[in-house]
């Protein structure tokens, strides 16, 4: 069976300079990690290649430091690790990169089942994974909580929607996009690390990809017009309330009801 | 010698009004239960007369002075979070709180110190240091603590093992003295030699000696960057032989703690929290700090290779603030999770050499045999502090009381037989006062009750605390 994880580098912290002129994040310079979401997707992997047999690669696309996303990716117990990764990448917003990965995806003989964290701690659209999907023509179910049964050939999850809950079952080749806590991420490995310091990470590029159509790619290729982006104000009100337990409550409770929350 | 005490008259209660204010002075059933006792009601409850919430040291002084002329004792108390049984009224008398004395007087960098009025909680401390780019070290793990009860308790917690305990952050105290004057213990300086070291003396002495008002503690410069490595194990003694390997190494480890699977299944099945490894039954937790990803990264490198070369199955590292939270909360965590798995604990805070870890924790585990009692060992392994948690979970309260009684008595002798001591870091209060005198001998004792008489003649202030007058 082969699983890719599609994985993004995100900042590690969340000071992080945007860049006025196009709305887009500066990356360059800033400490970087794996998106925490994905880290619960490849985990999600591991286990199913641990039962079922096969192989996970990861696959991202970003500049050539991502390799150390990747590497953490090997230690982790990753099979194989390839980034898509070019100037003409660069500025992608949701179509383009789901577009680009797509087409990595692709080029790489596609997958059994491809698997997408929820959403990224920086763009935090939650659209890219599905988008995905629409590229490929795969059948996917996002924000999955929970992998109820898995084989060779089919998956069951279970996704929390806001009023239900939903056990949908997909034959291969399929897609699907984990939530946080779906499984505790395994720690990366140092015997691990050791055994995988000679193995590569793949670079591909756009000259590499099935389709050379330029539009499609990068900041060209994405519609999404960034007119302004700013942090939220930060809205800080403390309450501190006085008295015993039962009093204390009964003034929680007050307030919640002031404030029409219950 | 004051006992027994004089009771609060009425006369009394109004005179205490007149010298802070009525709404801070409550008396009988208007006081908060929560104030009879500290984390550990088990180590005594014990209803206070009068509890006054001060505001400044003139009024901590006045209330000293009538205290010190009426023979009424007083307790001093900051947030309640201490282990030992300590910030109770063990003979009645005065809870004076000093949480209302809660400001950060100065942040200095020139001096890397900080100023700080004895209710300012531990995180406050911790966050006022951050934000001017500096960093103070004690982390006893309770941060709700106050930071003039971890003075007064001279609070560790894991990061001893690279920054010391809270005493080796104190630069000055300013306090009031039982008889109601206000003195200053040292000042801000780095060094001294004027004089008896009483300052060190005062941290630490459980509100026995004065009542702190203002205290300036030394800062550093932050750590850039913390990795933490988790190293699981086969069996727990190749896991603790590990510790003093790393010690002797080129490395300064801040934090090295010990895990045994026993307890992150009782934290799974009580609090739902997963531990990232399942792979060990013993596991070595190590934080390494350093001022650059490279400098940490090297370190955690060299460190790794210790581990395997002492029979470690791995080493797992932590690199990111949600793969630190997902192994610390769970270390965090650990005593709650016990005490929803039990019906009830009582721990024991001994600290050894740190070459006889493994040596006191296999005895702890015969002497949890032989009683038919369940023990369960965590805790500093970089510093020898084991904390050693004696499970309820069926026993009557009879039995539970003699077992534990015994228990403690062979832990505590097992300790000094291997040259530790009684209490690490959660100190003596009520809790452990009846196995003191025996732990440090007669004469010792004799000093304690010597220094307590010097400070206190009268015996008034925290009575029945580290030491009994009687």
């Amino acid at each position: 069976m082969r699983i890719i994880v599609c994985m993004k580098q995100v900042p590690a912290t969340m000071e992080v300079e945007v860049d006025p002129q196009n709305g887009i994040l500066k990356r360059m310079g800033s400490e970087t990690k794996t998106n925490p979401y994905d880290l619960f997707s490849l985990e999600t992997a591991l286990r199913i290649r641990d039962k079922v047999g096969g192989t996970v690669t990861v696959l991202t696309m970003g500049p050539a430091q991502a390799e150390d996303m990747m590497r953490d990716a090997y230690s982790m117990g990753a099979d194989d690790a390839v980034i898509l990764s070019d100037k003409k990448f660069a500025g992608a917003d949701v179509l383009a990169t789901s577009y680009t990965l797509a087409q990595g995806i692709r080029l790489l003989g596609g997958a059994d089942l491809v698997i997408c964290g929820k959403q990224t701690t920086d763009g935090d659209t939650a659209q890219v994974g599905p988008a995905i999907a629409e590229h490929l023509g795969l059948p996917h179910t996002a924000w999955v909580k929970e992998v109820c049964y898995v084989d060779s050939g089919k998956v069951q999850v279970r996704q929390d929607l806001v009023s239900v809950s939903q056990v949908s079952e997909m034959q291969y080749p399929c897609l699907i996009t984990v939530d946080k806590d779906i499984h505790v991420p395994r720690l990366p490995s140092y015997r691990l690390k050791k055994l995988s310091e000679g193995r590569k990470v793949r670079i591909i590029t756009y000259k590499d990809l099935p389709d050379q159509d330029l539009s499609r790619y990068g900041l060209v290729g994405s519609p999404t017009q960034v007119e302004r982006i700013f942090p939220p104000e930060a809205a800080q009100e403390r309450v501190q309330l006085e008295g015993d337990s039962e009093q204390k409550t009964e003034q929680l409770f007050g307030l919640l009801v002031a404030k029409k929350l219950v | 010698m004051a006992f027994p005490y004089n009771k609060l008259t009425g006369e009394d209660i109004v005179f205490l009004k007149g010298v802070t204010s009525p709404e801070r002075v409550l008396v009988g059933e208007e006081i908060q239960r929560e104030y009879y006792h500290d984390e550990m009601p088990e180590y005594g409850i014990f209803a206070p007369e009068v509890y006054i919430e001060a505001i400044s040291k003139e009024e901590i002084s006045a209330i000293m002075k009538f205290a010190y002329e009426h023979n009424i004792p007083v307790t001093a108390r900051g947030a309640g979070t201490g282990l030992a049984g300590g910030a109770t009224c063990k003979y009645g008398g005065i809870m004076l709180s000093v949480m209302r004395l809660n400001k950060i007087i100065k942040v200095d960098a020139g001096n890397l110190s900080m100023t700080a009025q004895p209710g300012v909680l531990l995180s406050e401390v911790a966050a006022a240091a951050i934000e001017k780019g500096m960093f103070y070290p004690p982390d006893p793990g309770e941060k709700t603590a106050s930071i003039g009860g971890t003075v007064m308790t001279n609070a560790g917690g894991m990061r001893a093992v690279r920054y010391g305990v809270t005493r080796d952050y104190v630069r000055s105290i300013e306090a009031v003295l039982p008889d109601g004057e206000i003195v200053t213990f040292s000042s801000n300086v780095v060094k001294n030699t004027t004089g008896y070291a009483i300052k060190d003396l005062v941290i630490g002495s459980e509100g026995t000696l004065c009542i702190a008002t203002e205290i300036t503690l030394k800062l550093i410069s932050i750590p850039k960057c913390s990795y933490s490595l988790v190293v699981p194990y086969n069996d727990l003694e190749k896991c603790i032989d590990t510790v003093p390997k790393l010690l002797n190494s080129t490395l300064t480890p801040t934090a090295i703690e010990f895990i045994e699977a026993e307890l992150l299944d009782i934290v799974e099945r009580q609090l739902g929290k997963v531990f990232p490894d399942k792979s060990g039954s013993a596991y070595l937790i190590v934080m390494i700090d350093g001022n650059t990803k490279q400098e940490v990264e090297r370190d955690c490198d060299i460190a790794a290779e210790i581990c395997l070369e002492a029979g470690a199955r791995d080493v797992m590292l932590c690199n990111t603030e949600e793969r630190n939270a997902s192994v610390w909360s769970i270390r965090g965590a650990v005593l709650e999770g016990m005490k929803a798995d039990t019906t009830g604990e009582e721990e024991c805070d001994v600290v050894v050499p740190r070459s006889k870890i493994a040596e006191y924790v296999k005895a702890a585990k015969e002497i949890a045999a032989k009683h038919k009692v369940r023990i369960i060992t965590v805790g500093h392994a970089g510093d020898g502090n084991i904390h050693t948690e004696i499970l309820r979970d069926d026993l009557t309260e009879e039995e539970w009381k003699v077992t534990t009684d015994l228990v403690l008595k062979e832990l505590y002798a097992k300790s000094k037989e291997l040259g530790g001591q009684l209490s690490g870091e959660h100190g003596i209060g009520n809790g452990r006062l009846k196995y003191l005198e025996d732990f440090v001998g007669s004469r010792m004792s004799q000093l304690y009750k010597s220094i307590k008489l010097a400070f206190d003649e009268k015996n008034i202030l925290n009575p029945g605390k580290m030491i009994e007058i009687m």
